[in-house]
């Protein structure tokens, strides 16, 4: 379905303005550097190439124009006949032709000069050929000047139209100018339609919208009619006619019974009975309006036989008073056009060939009430109980609490005397749960005395195979001695490689004969003055190089008992050092007091007190 | 109060102690000490970590299957207290703690024995070839001579025997 909506409608340039944009799209978007020392049919292409895009640019902006200008013979008659009563149908349709005839002309310009440009001899020609093409085209364009601002024009008024869908569920009114038709809507609806107490108030029509059986519904306020021949209506009133002709909506009839619209009753009827052709087959409401001001009892009996002859014929017609200002009535007049809308919209469509379609898949469930009565369900045993005479016992245990209460301080809570035991001595046994690492639990079992006889069988017949028997496994003396022996000889093996180890970096470094006897003579002097003291130092003395200085650990100290005592003393000193993990007697780093790895985070596996 | 096992080591979790790691499918997961707990986050297989109780068990290190153990079963049968059967009881795991641990024993003993009849050979390997380092060495000489006076003292203890018996006969 066709939605009205003609506000997306895009701008229509004045022909200046879309000259100048056509122009400065050929400058911007073809190649602008040319020479003429360039091949010629390079040169002809160049030319070609600015007249053929300025044709199809201007081809494609016309087109569309006329794309999206509704065509008044597509759109429903309600608007076509809107259309041309605001924009007057023949000027609209000779604007679009002849924009449509631009168009084709800017097409034959196009390809003429194309043609010409195919024999083009120098650039010159060519340039003055693509010239008189651009300037042909925007010639044409400057003629449509008129045409391009009458359908700006009609563009903006388009898109200020209420967007009325002719379709929908629709309430429309009407009556003389001033006879509340716009405050009718503003009751009804959330639109705001302007009310001042003069006539023609309203000029246009106006849509609002209201809910009604969760329905979404359209309310059309006209402009006031004046009672008089079609031909001398102008173009408000014809809007409100052009409404009452093509909408199938439900016509709310607005009459002002006070008369302080200005116009008597009977103006009020005779426009009515005259328009009335308008809207046959519609569902019609007649809203006595303006009763706040005098109620339809106190109208005079002429007034009230002009009403009865006017309405009453026709049993179709509803007439029911209300007033916009105090609002009584108002909501009335509104659901009772609502449901006579509905049921017209109905009847209209069980009338048509359709309806069978979707009657033959319609199917209305009605489910019917049970007559039966379900009794409640009572057990066979306890039906017999009964008949045996059964009843219930009334005796009722006694509760913990009740005995708190009677025994008072004397009470002491005892959960063990209800355990149901076998045996009820056992009942106030510590039960032992664990034994030796072992859960008593896991080796309860009621068989257990005949298991372990079987397992006591189990093993007497492995002691009886032998299992248990073996050899000795205490060496023999000999075995003894030869492990001995071994460990001896492993400890030896053992310092071997340790010494070989030690002598490793010696037998790598290349030592001169000199250097090996001096130290060799050192050696020996050492290891003899230990042995012998003062008088093997004599003997080699040819050996003595240097005299061998104490060690400073030791320099100056007594004897071997003051050494000890020293290197105690060192090591006492050193502990806390070490513990700290010092540097030095002079390292008084302080790390951070509180570390925060170890002091913020949530916490991992561990305890308070142990992390 | 129960003395669980650790899901790791399989040691065991008196009430108190350890931790306890509930899998979203309800599995609980008890372990004895972080140490344990560390490594099961680290995904580590107990059956292939040597220290612990599966690893032996898988890899036949120790008694991993024997009635003993038919006997001691978390049994979820409701058994109600009677305390003759609960004297039993104690008594019978008494026994079965005896027997189980001389199994255990007997196994571990048969499982070391080859690897002794090896260390055995192994020092008698060492004492025949490397005796000289704890003994000193005997030269040709000194093996010449003790090996002439075994000789000499075969024969007089033959002489020895050879002149009783003429004694004898005379």
């Amino acid at each position: 379905m066709a939605s009205y909506n003609f506000k997306s409608i895009t701008v229509v340039p004045p022909a200046k303005e879309l000259i100048d944009i056509i122009l400065s799209k050929t400058q911007r978007k073809t190649p602008t550097i040319i020479h003429k020392h360039y091949q010629i049919s390079r040169i002809r292409s160049f030319y070609m190439r600015k007249v053929k895009f300025t044709e199809s640019n201007l081809n494609e902006k016309l087109t569309g124009i006329l794309a999206e200008f509704p065509k008044i013979e597509d759109i429903h008659p309600f608007y076509a006949d809107l259309m041309n009563i605001l924009y007057d149908k023949d000027h609209y349709k000779l604007a679009l032709g002849q924009i449509n005839m631009a168009k084709h002309l800017i097409g034959n310009v196009a390809k003429d000069y194309n043609r010409l440009l195919k024999f083009g001899d120098s650039l010159y020609r060519c340039k003055q050929l693509k010239r008189a093409a651009l300037g042909r085209m925007c010639t044409i364009m400057k003629r449509q000047n008129s045409s391009l601002l009458y359908l700006e024009q009609v563009r903006q008024h388009l898109g200020r139209l209420p967007s009325i869908d002719p379709n929908t569920r629709t309430l429309l009114l009407f009556g003389f100018p001033n006879v509340g038709k716009s405050s009718f809507v503003n009751n009804i609806t959330r639109a705001n339609v302007e009310v001042q107490p003069y006539a023609f108030t309203t000029k246009s029509l106006y849509v609002g919208h209201t809910d009604y059986q969760y329905l979404r519904w359209q309310v059309i306020d006209t402009p006031g009619i004046l009672d008089k021949p079609l031909e001398d209506r102008n173009t408000i009133e014809m809007q409100a006619i052009t409404a009452l002709a093509h909408l199938r909506a439900c016509v709310v009839c607005v009459l002002d019974i006070s008369e302080q619209c200005g116009y008597s009753l009977q103006q009020q009827c005779d426009l009515f009975n005259n328009i009335k052709p308008l809207f046959a087959n519609k569902p019609l409401i007649v809203a006595l309006n303006k009763i706040d001001a005098r109620r339809p009892e106190d109208l005079s009996q002429p007034e009230k036989d002009l009403l009865e002859q006017t309405f009453k014929k026709d049993a179709n017609v509803l007439v029911i008073p209300m007033s916009t200002l105090t609002k009584e009535g108002v909501s009335e007049v509104q659901n009772t056009a609502c449901d006579a809308l509905l049921a017209h919209r109905i009847e209209q469509k069980m009338a048509g060939n359709k309806v069978d379609n979707i009657l033959n898949r319609l199917h209305v469930a009605v489910p019917k009430a049970s007559q039966e009565i379900r009794q409640p369900h009572i057990p066979e045993g306890v039906l017999a109980q009964r008949a045996a005479g059964y009843t219930k016992p009334d005796t009722i245990r006694k509760l913990e609490r009740d005995l708190e209460e009677e025994l008072g301080d004397d009470y002491i809570l005892d959960l063990k005397k209800h355990y149901d035991l076998p045996n009820p001595d056992d009942k106030y046994d510590d039960i032992p749960e664990v034994w030796q690492g072992h859960n008593i639990a896991d080796f309860v079992d009621p068989d257990i005395v005949q298991k372990l006889e079987e397992l006591e069988k189990e093993e007497a017949m492995l002691e009886e195979a032998g299992v248990y028997e073996s050899e000795d496994e205490n060496l023999t003396e000999e075995q003894m001695e030869i492990r001995e022996k071994a460990g001896l000889i492993r400890k030896e093996k053992a310092i071997i490689r340790h010494k070989h180890r030690l002598n490793k970096h010696r037998n790598r470094t290349p030592m001169s004969e000199r250097v090996i006897r001096k130290k060799q003579g050192v050696k020996r002097a050492r290891s003899v003055s230990t042995v012998a003291g003062d008088v093997a130092m004599e003997v080699d003395s040819k050996f003595q190089t240097k005299k061998i200085k104490p060690g400073r650990d030791v320099s100056g100290l007594r004897d071997e008992k003051q050494v000890k005592a020293v290197r105690i003393l060192k090591k006492r000193s050193q502990i806390k050092m070490n513990q700290f993990g010092r540097a030095g007697e002079a390292d008084r780093h302080i790390a951070a007091k509180l570390p925060k790895h170890l002091f913020s985070g949530k916490r991992g596996a561990g305890k308070t007190q142990r992390r | 109060m129960r003395i669980e096992k650790c899901y790791f080591c399989s040691s065991n979790i008196y009430p108190g102690h350890g931790i306890n790691f509930v899998r979203n499918d309800c599995k609980m997961f008890r372990f004895c000490r972080s140490k344990c707990h560390k490594a099961f986050k680290m995904k580590r297989n107990p059956r292939k970590v040597k220290w612990t109780k599966a690893f032996r068990k898988s890899h036949g290190k120790e008694l991993a299957i024997d009635s003993t153990f038919e006997l001691e079963k978390k049994r979820n049968v409701p058994v109600k207290y009677n305390r003759e059967l609960w004297q039993n009881t104690i008594h019978a795991m008494k026994r079965i703690q005896e027997i189980r641990s001389r199994r255990q024993n007997q196994f571990i003993k048969q499982r070391l024995k080859a690897g002794k009849k090896l260390e055995l050979k192994d020092d008698e390997k060492e004492v025949n070839q490397h005796i000289h380092l704890i003994e000193p060495r005997v030269t040709e000489e000194e093996m010449y001579n003790a090996a002439l006076n075994k000789t000499k003292e075969k024969l007089k203890e033959k002489q020895k025997v050879l002149e009783v018996e003429s004694m004898d006969m005379d």
